[in-house]
Parts: structure tokens; sequence; C-alpha cells
């Protein structure tokens, strides 16, 4: 017998001794300890909470706490979406206009021959600054209003009101956080569910989590939603409208991360949904100055950074297929000639599949890089500097999508419900396989969500080509 | 009483004493003097403090269970520099989930040189739990006493004096938000880690003969296996109620090693346990 062994068996022979109860005796004098010290050291005079306690039992209440929550994210996207108009046409003016003119004019000075000034400007630089200017001011309003949010104290609200949802699902009622974290960042979201314990709920945790839209697609969605749905209403209701369309989209996401946690605890993972107790923190109130300054720098910027960085190869990857030629057209020609029919059939085309395809590193780059192969794809028509400046703010944007590539209100709304459900980028793909080390899951985590895309395309453009 | 001492020695130089020779060290933890650990339960302010030391910038939200994994970060005080680790929001330390199991091992384990933990000022009585579990433990551990406002906000006066005095170690009063109680912090845990302040930590008291016997006799067992044990009676007591990670781990003889930092088991893994 191994000295590791006789102790396990005195121990336990030595637990016969003491009895049984012992883990809960040891509780017990732990409590009673506790309590006779917080008891000398505590004086509470007249309570205050209960302005609290009212807030908590209307923004949990079964009646209100949907509505309410609906309202604020309505309310939240509606600031962004009207807020970041103005910014995002100066930004667009000053780098895709100003800077990128003057640019040019440098080169064209030095004599630059046309590949080297169209690699650098009109690929790496003009990707780059589409990603800022299309980014950074929604991002700017939007995440310092969602830190605010988080800071008060609403989200384990949300996480409580969706807790039943969850619990019918067969899944575990933690996993309204861990979605919560996935609206920041998918990645950040898998490894939250470590606060799971049961591996069959932290499983179908970390497969929905991507259902969750994160950082790097707020901003397409805010986009579109703006110039594709806002742009449906009268003027004075398309920001309302584009915001609504917005929050339809993240409570798509919701719904489809309870129909396919039902699903999977009812098939693969089967198994009862396991309790646990949710504390409701304190409201706190925000530290506005702190939150703000916070928010910009560690989150809009980080978030743009990892953009830049993805975005600048991108546009030269973007340049060079779109300016090396096999045969009689170029590479992206090709792609985008064999992609298109397959993406006509789902109410897509073969730029967005192409776009999503070169993005999967970030999602962050997806509509600059739709709008350079629409734009380089149409180019030979036109006059290459006079279509590239010109595009300084979103009625611009939208008037290339629909001019040149072809787009109508069928392709928006469908880009938006495949900005939801489409594979995860490849740093969350990566992380599933870090907690999982399971090949299968990791497969189904990334497969799942561009299957669900592909036939919810296809059921709307078939629906609208039966009605319209 | 130790907290009046604190207080004296940081009235002795200028206000923000501490602050001014604290160097905020971001993630640069090689070579190390002290190892702090930040233990308490969820969302008492374990990260806010973690950034205040550090000048780190680890994810804060009013929400409980944000931090999964072990953040280090490091800073220097008076010469010396710190390792800090921040764990786990835990309720206790008495249940089986990985997340309280991080905490545990790195407390018992990883031996640091001050435990500060920290607790929610509006909650004492329930924070308490696991301050009393920590303090079985090890004695070199410091009291944060947090959201202090938020306590004198609900009307709620907490006596850190009759606090310090019930637990044995020092007691600090903290809006750590707004940056309160952070020089105090400091001072304490460069009083702790150099052995200038000699703790008494509070201790459960077991009035059971069987019981006290069963655990010597362990205790003594468990010495002679694994010589480095810290607390040799902490992990008796969980043999005899019958803790399966404990079991596990004396089976297995990894009983005292801690896992390396952001290590968490592969779901496979788990699955298969």
């Amino acid at each position: 017998m191994t000295n590791s062994e006789a102790i396990l068996d005195n121990a336990a022979r030595l637990r016969g001794e003491v009895g049984g109860n012992l883990h809960d005796r040891l509780t017990e004098a732990i409590y009673s300890d506790a309590g006779a010290i917080a008891g000398r050291a505590v004086s509470a005079g007249e309570q205050t909470g209960n302005l609290e306690q009212k807030f908590d039992r209307i923004l949990t209440s079964r009646l209100w706490g949907f509505p309410l929550m609906i309202l604020l994210l309505t309310g939240v996207f509606w600031l962004t979406i009207a807020g970041a108009n103005i910014p995002s046409a100066m930004l667009g003016e000053l780098l895709q206009g100003t800077v990128y003119n003057a640019l040019h004019g440098v080169a064209a000075a030095l004599n630059a021959p046309w590949w080297l000034s169209g690699f650098w400007i009109d690929g790496v630089y003009l990707a780059t600054a589409w990603v800022v200017s299309v980014m950074l001011p929604p991002m700017a309003i939007f995440f310092p209003l969602f830190t605010l949010l988080e800071d008060l104290g609403y989200l384990p609200r949300v996480a409580f009101n969706l807790d039943r949802l969850f619990k019918r699902a067969g899944a575990h009622g933690k996993q309204a956080l861990t979605m919560m974290m996935g609206y920041g960042c998918n990645a950040a979201g898998v490894v939250s569910t470590r606060i799971i314990d049961s591996p069959r709920e932290r499983m179908i945790a970390i497969v929905t989590n991507n259902f969750a839209i994160c950082n790097g697609r707020w901003g397409t969605l805010i986009l579109i939603g703006a110039i594709f749905v806002g742009a449906t209403a009268p003027p004075f209701m398309a920001s309302f409208i584009a915001a609504t369309s917005v929050v339809a989209i993240a409570i798509l996401g919701v719904i489809f991360t309870l129909l396919v946690s039902a699903f999977l605890s009812k098939t693969w993972l089967k198994g009862e949904a396991s309790s646990f107790s949710l504390e409701l923190p304190p409201y706190r109130p925000p530290q506005i100055w702190q939150t703000l300054y916070k928010s910009i720098i560690d989150r809009t910027l980080i978030v743009l950074k990892r953009a830049v960085i993805m975005a600048a190869p991108a546009g030269a990857v973007i340049w060079l297929i779109s300016n090396i030629n096999i045969g009689e057209a170029s590479i992206a020609t090709h792609l985008i000639s064999f992609l298109n029919p397959f993406g006509l059939l789902i109410g897509l085309n073969g730029v967005i599949l192409l776009a999503y395809i070169v993005a999967i590193p970030a999602n962050e780059i997806v509509i600059p890089t739709i709008l350079m192969l629409t734009l380089n794809l149409s180019k030979s028509g036109l006059a290459q500097t006079g279509v590239m400046s010109g595009i300084d703010d979103d009625m611009q944007i939208q008037e290339v999508l629909t001019g040149m590539g072809g787009w109508t209100l069928l392709t928006g709304i469908n880009l938006l419900l495949f900005s939801l459900l489409h594979n995860p980028c490849s740093t969350t793909i990566w992380t599933i396989w870090q907690e999982t080390r399971s090949l299968k899951w990791t497969t189904i985590s990334t497969i799942l969500p561009v299957v669900l895309g592909i036939a919810v395309c296809l059921l709307t453009a078939t629906a609208a080509r039966l009605f319209f | 009483m130790s907290h009046a001492e604190t207080a004296i020695q940081c009235g002795s130089c200028a206000s923000g004493c501490n602050t001014a020779h604290l160097a905020k060290l971001g993630i640069k933890t090689g070579n190390w003097d002290y190892v702090v650990a930040l233990a308490g339960n969820p969302n008492t302010g374990k990260s806010t403090i973690f950034n205040a030391l550090t000048g780190l910038n680890q994810h804060v939200g009013n929400w409980a269970g944000k931090t999964v994994t072990r953040a280090e970060g490091a800073f220097t005080l008076g010469g010396k520099k710190f390792k800090l680790v921040d764990l786990p929001g835990t309720y206790s330390l008495l249940s089986t989930s990985v997340d309280e199991e991080i905490a545990r091992d790195f407390v018992l384990f990883g031996k640091p040189d001050v435990t500060v933990v920290v607790a929610d000022a509006t909650r004492l009585e329930r924070n308490l739990n696991l301050v009393l579990q920590i303090l079985e433990i090890t004695d070199r551990a410091v009291v944060a006493l947090n959201l202090i406002d938020e306590a004198g906000r609900n009307n709620i006066k907490v006596d850190e004096r009759s606090l310090a005095r019930d637990l044995g170690v020092p007691v600090v009063s903290m809006a750590a938000r707004s940056g309160k109680g952070v020089d105090e912090l400091l001072g304490a845990i460069e009083q702790v880690s150099s052995g200038e302040f000699q703790a008494r930590p509070h201790r459960i008291k077991y009035t059971d003969d069987i019981l006290e016997n069963a655990i010597d006799t362990l205790a003594t067992q468990l010495h002679g296996q694994f010589e480095d044990l810290p607390n040799a009676r902490w992990v008796a007591l969980r043999l005899l109620e019958g803790d399966e990670s404990i079991i596990n781990a004396v089976q297995t003889a990894t009983l005292g090693t801690v896992r390396a930092a952001n290590v968490f088991p592969p779901l496979v893994q788990l699955e298969a346990r």
C-alpha cells in the first residue's frame, strides 16, 4: 500500500468516527462566527434600499422586463445611428476625399508607376481609411453607452429576465451572462463560459455564443440598417427605423441562441438544466467621465486597431486580386463570377460572399471589402480617382452599392441576417478549440451558423421572389 | 488596532505617501519579492483594486463572474517588487466548481505572501464566510473592506476596529472605484509582507475531541507524505469531509501543486471527470 492510499484509508476510517454530517457542522460554525463578528461590527441605520427594489421589480417583471429591455436597446442604437451620421460624413470627406487626393497628388508629382500608387493608395490606404470612417463614429458612441449600462448594473437584470427562457431551453441560466460577454467579443464570450460548471451546458453556451453580435459586427449592422432599412422610412423616422432593424437582428440572435440551445439539449447534449443563484448587484452610479475615457481608449481604439491591422493587408490582397489578370479578367472577377450564382440565389451576391471569405480573420473589414470589390469591379467604365474620392458619406455608399453593385432592399436585409448568422472569426474558432480541444465541436460551432445563415437567407430570398 | 497603526503610519508622511512610491509595472511580473493574492466574493471590486495597483485594465463590469482566470500584474512599493494575482470571485472555498478550485488552490498551495480578501461592506456577514475560510488557511491576510461609500449611502456603518480586533488581521476601509483607501491598503500589504505586522487570525473553534484527534492524526500523516504542505490541518479537515477534489489530489500525489496561470482544463477533460 502506498502512503497516499494509507492516508485515504485512514481518512475514511476517521470520517466514520467523527460522524457523517461534518460538512454541515463546519459550515454552521463558520456561519455563526461570521454572524457574530458582523453583528458586532455593523450598525445599520434606516434602510433606503426600497427605491432599488422598486426599480428591480419593474425592470425584471414578467410584464415590463422585455419591453423595457427592447426600448432601452432601441434608444441606444437610435442615439448611435443619429449621432454617427455627421462625424462619419466628415471623416469620409477627409480620409477618402482630401487625404486620398493629396496622396495621389504626391504620387503623380513623384512620377510613381501606376501599380505602386495603386497598391499603396487604392489598396492599403483606402481599405484602412474606410475602416476608420465607417467604424469609428458608431463605435465611439455605442461602446460608451453600452458600458454605462453595464456599469449601472443593468446587464445582470437582462440575464435575470432571460434566465427563465434559457432554463426552458435546457441550458444554464449563466449562459445569459456569457452571451453578454459575446456582445463585446465572441472569443471573450467563449472563454467566459468557464463560469458554467456542467460540461454539457458549457458546450451549448460555446456553440451558441456566435449568435451574440460582437464588436466587429455592430458597425456593419448599424451602417446597413441605416442606409437600406432606415432609408425606406420618411427622413424624420429614418434613424428610429434603422435602430429598430438593428434591435430586431439582435433579438433574432437571442431567438437563435435559445432555439439552437434547445435543439442541442434535446439531441447531442441531452440533459436537465442545472439551477444556480444569480445575484443582482446593486445599481451603482456610473462614473461617467471614467467610463467615457475607458470605453473609448480600451474598447473603441482596440477594436479599431485590430480592424486597421486586418484592413491594411486585406486592402493589399483586394487590390492585387482586382489588378492581376488571368486570361481576360482579374482574379477577383473570376472569383466573384464563380460565387455570384449561389450568392444571388440566397439574396446576396458574389461580392458579399467573397468579402466574408476575406474577412474571416476579422468581421470589422466586411464593409470596406465589399465597397472596394464593388468599386474595382465596375472600375473599367469609370474614371478611377473620380469614383474613389466621391464616396464620403453614407448615402453615397448606398449609391455605389445599388448603382454599381445592383443591391436591393433584399440584399441589405439579407446582409443584416448573414452578418448575424455566419462562421465565427478565426480568433474565436481558435479559442473554441483551445477551450474544448474537441475537433467535432469546434467544427460544429464553425459550420452550424453558416448553414443556418444560408438557410435563412434562402428563405427570405425565396419569399421575396414569391411575393414581390 | 491594526488599522489605526496603518493610519498613523500614513499620517506621518504627507497624504498619498504610498501612491507616491508606488510604481505600476503592468504585466512585467518577473523576479518578484512578494506574491499578493486578491480573493473575495464576486462583484466586490477585486478587478478594480487590481487595476488600481498594477495600472492594468482588467475588464471591470457591475456583475458577478467576469474574472474567470487568474490575472497577474505587478507593482513596486518601498523598493520591493510585488506580483499581484487576481483570483476568480468565489462565495466559498468549500464547494467544487472549477473557479473556486482555482482560487482555493492558489491561496492554499501558491503560498502567497499576502492574501488580500476583498469584502463588500454592504453585505458584510455573507462576505465574512469567505474571509473566515481564508483565515483558516493562511494568517498572512489583509481584509479590504470595499464599497464603504455604498454602505454609507445605505446607512450601514461598519466599525473597522471591531472587525480588525475580531479577525486579527488588518482591515482597510476602501472605496476603490474612487481610489479611496488604496494608500492604506498598500501600507497594510507592506506591513504584512515584511512581517512587521504579526497577525493572530480568527480560527473556528472545534470543541470536539474526537474531531481534533482525527485532524491531528491525518495532519501528521499528510506532512510525512507532502513535505511542503502549508496547512495540513486544513487539508485533513477536507479529507474528513470527503472533499473529492482533495481526495483526488492525494491519490494522484498532485496535492500542493498549482496550475500555471490561465490554465483551465479543456472541456473534453472536464467531461471525462
